[in-house]
């Protein structure tokens, strides 16, 4: 049931058209931060706004729509965004990664590969890669205007002649279509292949800090290195617990208090599918 | 045993119904009406629609009695529900000149037009707690009086003849609007005036205090500070002049600040300007210590680099709805960025165990 005290999808048309807009100026320059005048939403900043400003711009009535959150569709967050959207827009919705024609996601790319027609909506919070190297603003909007992106560089190798490796984890730089060092949002640096040369039209809003920015299908995305400490997608060394697979990213799961641990599969779609197929890991019942 | 957790839908709704309840309290005490909150917490009101940027006092107080007090979470209610209003326009300016003042005093002249009017104000007050209102809260009528004929025109006009203070600068370009553009730097005083207006009451405080301690130290006395209501005006195109639509309750505070000249202006007191919804001193006053640190780059000051001066810091940090919800949301899950540093930490550990080994061997 659609509350009908709200436009369809809960944002009004003016405010979608706006939204939509920014949506198309960063399309037409990927990687670049397009500022919009993020709303206020019924959620708080911080908890996913940006990215259910853009799925509210860009959901039809015919849409089917995906929340995932760690990877998870059960995720509390995921459930309330996913419920909203059930209320405001009375669209269906799947946890079938291959069934959703929009997925709005947080901290994730799912593991099945997504196919052309699909759009992937990321929650980002932080979405200046620069921020943490140079906390104002107009300075980081020069910096990439300019491409002046030595900073960033400088950094990595710190980390390499501190610790041996590049001690970045999740939210890794890219560089798109090699102009503009992006942030691909707190996922995993496990998902940054998935990234590039992706067949979805992946776009990222980030309510608080009032930016859009986008890429089209099929773009160039590489994760920032050097020749002589290349990129490395890591995960945990372990197969999925349940479901057995080898090449899913895993959530690591404290089982007693003697130090057991088990590992499994973060994209819940991803591990149910696969038992339900028949593949066993060796923690399964 | 583990099995991928599921039933988030079902906590959620039940966290909600626990929630409800909470709010509503021990059922043998009488329940709390929006008006008893309109009325008797009328200051917790003026708040929440100051910071909520939406002059509604029912809707205000709606807000702190679903937010069980919570103001900064009324204040959200407020911003999220006039997100979602339509725009038919927008009003002439007020004109605080011709407000009806409840409460105006000057702390830079003993006596002035207009006189100085103390007005329902807690300055006085010895604070000791009135035992008498645990049993009985009704209170004789005070006095009142016939208010002084005419406008009560500004203080910082008279200082103004003289010259001896800085023009207020005119400007007829229509302000942008915080909340239909995004917030981009630098930016003008009129938008920095519409952030501090709605930014929250402790944080600019804190900021402002931070002045009179030293950090962009400027002086500032309250040359004015008058609590009223104004008329609303609004140009109604078909009829082609502003009809007057209703009023408003406003806090403004001018402060006259202290400023020896530079190369450019000869030695003038300079302005700050805090104006804001319903009766708020504090915050009034407040906002217009933090305009005036901000102005130090068009009145040709040194950048001290003092937190109240550096209009980034200020105008992303002061909204305490962005600030409460970046905040809060560390309470969601991070398994999957956790995961990941887990694994990190485990290897470079790893790799400093065996240089480790390595050296004693050596």
């Amino acid at each position: 049931m659609t509350d009908q005290a709200y436009n369809f999808a809960y944002l009004d048309e003016q405010t979608k058209r706006m939204i939509r807009r920014a949506i198309l100026k960063g399309l037409a320059i990927p990687g670049y931060q397009v500022p919009f005048a993020s709303r206020e939403m019924p959620m708080p900043y911080g908890w996913g706004t940006g990215g259910v400003q853009v799925s509210a711009a860009v959901l039809t009535p015919d849409d089917r729509f995906k929340v995932i959150d760690q990877g998870a569709d059960d995720t509390t967050n995921a459930v309330s965004i996913r419920s909203f959207f059930e209320r405001t827009a009375g669209v269906a919705t799947t946890t079938v990664t291959a069934d959703a024609s929009i997925i709005q996601t947080r901290h994730r790319i799912p593991e099945e590969p997504l196919t052309e027609g699909q759009v992937l909506v990321y929650q980002v919070p932080i979405p200046e890669p620069l921020r943490f190297l140079e906390p104002r603003e107009s300075e980081t909007r020069k910096m990439h205007a300019l491409e002046e992106y030595g900073l960033m560089h400088v950094k990595l190798y710190e980390d390499i002649a501190r610790h041996g490796h590049i001690a970045t984890s999740y939210a890794y730089p890219v560089k798109v279509e090699g102009r503009y060092v992006m942030d691909p949002s707190p996922i995993p640096k496990f998902d940054n292949p998935k990234m590039g040369d992706m067949a979805a039209i992946q776009l990222f809003g980030a309510g608080r800090e009032q930016r859009i920015y986008a890429l089209p299908p099929y773009t160039q995305v590489i994760s920032l290195d050097f020749e002589d400490h290349p990129f490395e997608a890591s995960k945990a060394n372990h197969a999925c617990g349940l479901c057995g697979s080898e090449d899913s990213y895993l959530d690591e799961v404290i089982i007693d208090d003697a130090g057991g641990r088990m590992f499994v599969c973060s994209d819940t779609d991803y591990c149910e599918a696969r038992q339900a197929a028949g593949h066993k890991g060796q923690d399964a019942a | 045993m583990y099995v991928a957790v599921k039933g988030g839908e079902r906590a959620i709704e039940n966290a909600h119904a626990w929630l409800a309840e909470e709010r509503r309290g021990d059922t043998s005490i009488a329940e709390l009406s929006v008006a008893q909150i309109r009325e008797q917490l009328s200051l917790a009101v003026d708040r929440v629609m100051a910071e909520g940027s939406l002059y509604d006092p029912d809707l205000a107080a709606l807000a702190i009695k679903q937010a069980r007090g919570d103001l900064i979470e009324a204040i959200f209610l407020i911003r999220a529900y006039r997100t979602t209003l339509p725009r038919f326009g927008a009003s002439e300016p007020v004109d605080t000149g011709a407000m009806a003042c409840d409460r105006r005093i000057s702390a830079t002249f003993k006596d002035l037009p207009g006189g100085q009017v103390l007005g329902p104000t807690f300055d006085y007050t010895h604070r000791l707690l009135d035992f008498k209102l645990v049993a009985d809260g009704e209170v004789p009528d005070a006095p009142t009086r016939d208010p002084e004929p005419g406008d009560v025109p500004h203080v910082t006009d008279f200082l103004n003849r003289e010259g001896l203070i800085e023009e207020a600068p005119q400007d007829d370009t229509p302000p942008s609007d915080l909340t239909r553009q995004p917030l981009e730097m630098p930016a003008e005083r009129a938008l920095r005036l519409q952030a501090l207006t709605r930014a929250d009451e402790g944080f600019t405080l804190g900021l402002a205090y931070s002045t009179q301690r030293g950090y962009a130290r400027n002086h500032a006395f309250v040359g004015e500070l008058r609590i009223g209501a104004v008329p609303v005006e609004m140009d109604i195109p078909e009829l082609g002049f502003a009809v007057e639509i209703g009023e408003v309750t406003l806090t403004e505070c001018e402060t006259i600040n202290q400023f020896k000249g530079s190369k450019t202006q000869p030695p003038q007191f300079t302005r700050g300007y805090g104006l804001v919804f319903g009766q708020s001193e504090r915050k009034a006053i407040s906002m217009a210590l933090v305009d005036r640190a901000l102005r130090w780059e068009e009145l040709g000051e040194d950048f001290e680099g003092a937190p109240a001066q550096d209009a980034e810091f200020v105008l992303y940090h002061a909204d305490n709805i962005q600030a409460t919800g970046f905040l809060e949301h560390i309470k969601l899950p991070h398994y999957v960025d956790f995961q990941s540093e887990l694994e990190l930490v485990r290897k470079l550990r790893r790799e400093a165990g065996a240089d480790q080994v390595q050296e004693a061997a050596e």
